[in-house]
């Protein structure tokens, strides 16, 4: 076991990666010589080589292409978009082409691929750094989407994520790469080296992509989150004294739904957080399975927590933010009904 | 561990050089009787399968979207004839004749454009959207110009595997306004990937002209900001393309970097079913069918040098009919899917 900062991990995932498999290539805007923006690629290229770790121009759309392309023939790209927020020129590859080309070809070619990226606020990026558009690849079918929340969970995914055969969409919560963000932004981040979850084996090991994580058992309340949200719904159960269940989904597409649905058959409440706005986000397809799936069993109305519905904020990232303090209230809420 | 490949993708290493000094365009091939023969059983089956297409999809055998070939079928055979096995094919949605020059069943290509169970998408894809890793056919793209990236991602993965494959990538004049297709140029020209880019210039974007789409009309010169050699070819002249191909596909071989060809042809037939083609005059078309025909060109040819009789050139005829029927009947009997069918192949 070593001591690994999510960032590490997810170098870590693409190191052991690339050592056990020749297909495996590593590419995306900064990624080879400058070693990646957040430094997740450093050292890969010197390692591997600038045929399996390269710098791409700054083309998303034809970044993304491109690796579609040496998926269908059997290579196994795991692209950095340098920003979830700089997807969106390469939109139209990953839903029109990615996500359903086995589907289209009925089963001839696959894209096995993987678009990692950094994903939501927390450096004051603003509009265009901060975003978190993980349902805009959930109403996709034919792509998964994965968010991991600490460093063993994030080696593990990304592990399992490029040895899927199906496009994977990694979203890497940019507030966790050095440390669990509990939403006390005036209050000195926790590194991972101080917190078990950043106690990651160094070779080989996988997470199924599907399967959730119970954070915090309990009884009363069942809080649904993912990402950096696990760590805000820690730090408010525990302020508010709640004896909640936290369920930490790791994975969006395909959703382990038996785990939410066993969680609030039980607690007979539910609150879903995510950092994404609130109108059609993820937390909106939640609440419906909850209500379709546990209706006689709810006690009170589901409540989203959730980013305004504004663009990302710059000089206010902290109001807009889904902290523990709304998270409280809305803990609150659900218990009094 | 060290990487397999050859072809380095370190930016240092590029530069391909001008056009002229690269690409001559000057080995004009005469066809023997053979490829002559060849060249016109493919190019007629092409056109007797697009007929019957337009024919069933006035039955309404066919539905949704159908973008018939007809006019420009010396472009992909002129270019298989001088593919190697193994070169990829991909293209956009003008594919049927892509499709057959591949070698794909005539049955499973009508049979997907009839929506039925045994055709190449099992009724999934469509017209537009038909596959045969077999036949080194990566599709069918719906969408202009995003089948170009794919297509440099193949030439990739040849760099890498270091076979001796080149990817062949079509697109239109119109998917030549896209951008994604300079993000390709311009990575396929930093990691001199083997590709040839083929613009199949048929003058018409839908309904909207060369002269109303472009600042810069002669496409042979797109990939010039990236030092990507180009040249026109007479796309209606099949031993043109076939010559032009030669050159191509040599200079993608010997490492030297993508390269493009625009085949100057013409589309006889509407963008699609619904397209009454008014944005052109009828003796424009007439005058291309009458003067520039790439079957008839070959036809007279085979007649003139001896090569075929008449009635040689009719049994051809009858043979490619034949095995159009044969697809146009299976395609009409072949039963629909199943609704199972609905959810198989979204996620492994």
């Amino acid at each position: 076991m070593a001591r690994m900062t999510m960032i590490e991990a997810v170098r870590s995932a693409m190191d052991v990666s690339m050592e056990r498999d020749d297909d495996v290539v590593v590419f995306g805007e900064d990624v080879g010589y400058f070693g990646g923006v957040f430094r997740c690629t450093q050292g890969l290229q010197a390692k591997y080589g600038k045929t399996r770790c390269f710098d791409a121009p700054i083309s998303e759309s034809g970044i993304v292409g491109t690796a579609i392309g040496m998926a269908a023939y059997g290579l196994k790209p795991c692209v950095e978009i340098q920003f979830a927020d700089y997807m969106y020129p390469a939109y139209d590859q990953i839903t029109q082409e990615a996500a359903r080309i086995r589907y289209r070809s009925n089963g001839d070619f696959t894209c096995p691929i993987v678009l990692r990226m950094p994903t939501g606020g927390g450096i004051f990026g603003g509009q265009t750094h901060s975003q978190s558009p993980e349902a805009l690849f959930t109403h996709v079918c034919g792509l998964k989407v994965v968010v991991p929340s600490n460093p063993y969970d994030a080696k593990g995914l990304l592990i399992a994520s490029i040895e899927d055969p199906d496009p994977v969409m990694f979203l890497e919560p940019k507030r966790l790469y050095n440390g669990p963000f509990d939403g006390h932004h005036d209050r000195p981040v926790t590194p991972w080296s101080k917190h078990e979850l950043g106690e990651v084996p160094e070779g080989h090991y996988s997470i199924p992509i599907g399967k959730a994580e119970i954070r915090r058992p309990g009884s009363a309340v069942t809080v649904v989150a993912y990402g950096t949200m696990v760590h805000v719904a820690l730090a408010a159960v525990e302020e508010m004294g709640v004896d909640a269940e936290v369920i930490d989904l790791r994975s969006l597409l395909p959703l382990d739904l038996d785990t939410i649905v066993q969680s609030v058959s039980k607690t007979g409440r539910c609150v879903v957080v995510h950092e994404a706005t609130l109108t059609s986000g993820y937390g909106a397809e939640l609440a419906a399975l909850v209500q379709e799936h546990c209706f006689y069993h709810l006690e009170a109305p589901v409540v989203r927590v959730t980013g305004w519905d504004t663009p990302y904020p710059h000089a206010q990232e902290w109001d807009y933010f889904p902290g523990p303090a709304r998270v409280g209230r809305a803990l609150a809420e659900v218990m009094e009904a | 561990m060290a990487p397999r490949k050859t072809a380095s993708v370190s930016s240092r290493k590029t530069a391909a050089k001008p056009a002229k000094k690269e690409f001559t365009g000057s080995n004009i091939a005469e066809f023997d009787r053979d490829q002559d023969l060849k060249a016109y059983r493919e190019m007629l089956l092409i056109r007797r399968f697009e007929e019957k297409a337009g024919q069933l999809y006035g039955m309404g055998f066919i539905g949704g979207f159908c973008h018939l070939y007809i006019g420009q079928e010396a472009v992909v055979v002129g270019m298989q004839m001088a593919q190697k096995e193994g070169d990829q094919v991909i293209t956009a949605y003008r594919d049927h004749g892509h499709m057959l020059a591949c070698g794909m069943e005539a049955r499973g290509v009508m049979a997907e454009l009839t929506g039925r169970r045994n055709g190449y998408s099992h009724g999934k894809g469509g017209s537009m959207h038909m596959f045969s890793k077999e036949k080194h056919f990566y599709g069918g793209h719906g969408i202009v110009g995003a089948q170009v990236s794919l297509g440099t991602g193949l030439a990739f993965a040849n760099a890498y595997r270091g076979n001796d494959s080149v990817s062949v990538a079509y697109f239109g004049d119109g998917a030549a306004n896209q951008g994604q297709v300079y993000e390709s140029f311009n990575m396929a020209a930093l990691w001199k990937l083997p590709i040839v880019y083929i613009i199949e210039n048929n003058r018409y974007a839908m309904g909207t002209s060369t002269a109303r789409a472009t600042a810069q009309s002669n496409y042979s010169l797109r990939g010039s900001g990236f030092g990507i050699p180009g040249m026109q070819v007479d796309g209606m002249d099949v031993r043109a393309v076939k010559a032009a191909a030669d050159e191509a596909l040599e200079h993608c071989r010997s490492g030297k970097g993508p390269i493009i060809l625009e085949m100057l042809t013409y589309r006889y037939r509407g963008h699609s079913m619904s397209d009454p083609a008014k944005y052109r005059s009828k003796d424009e078309v007439q005058k291309m069918r009458s003067e520039y025909d790439p079957i008839e060109q070959v036809k007279a040819r085979l007649i003139e040098k001896g090569w075929a009789t008449e009635d040689d050139l009719k049994a051809v005829d009858k043979d490619v009919r034949d095995i159009v029927a044969d697809s146009a009947d299976f395609a009409q009997s072949d039963p629909e899917p199943d609704v199972s069918e609905l959810y198989t192949d979204i996620l492994l």
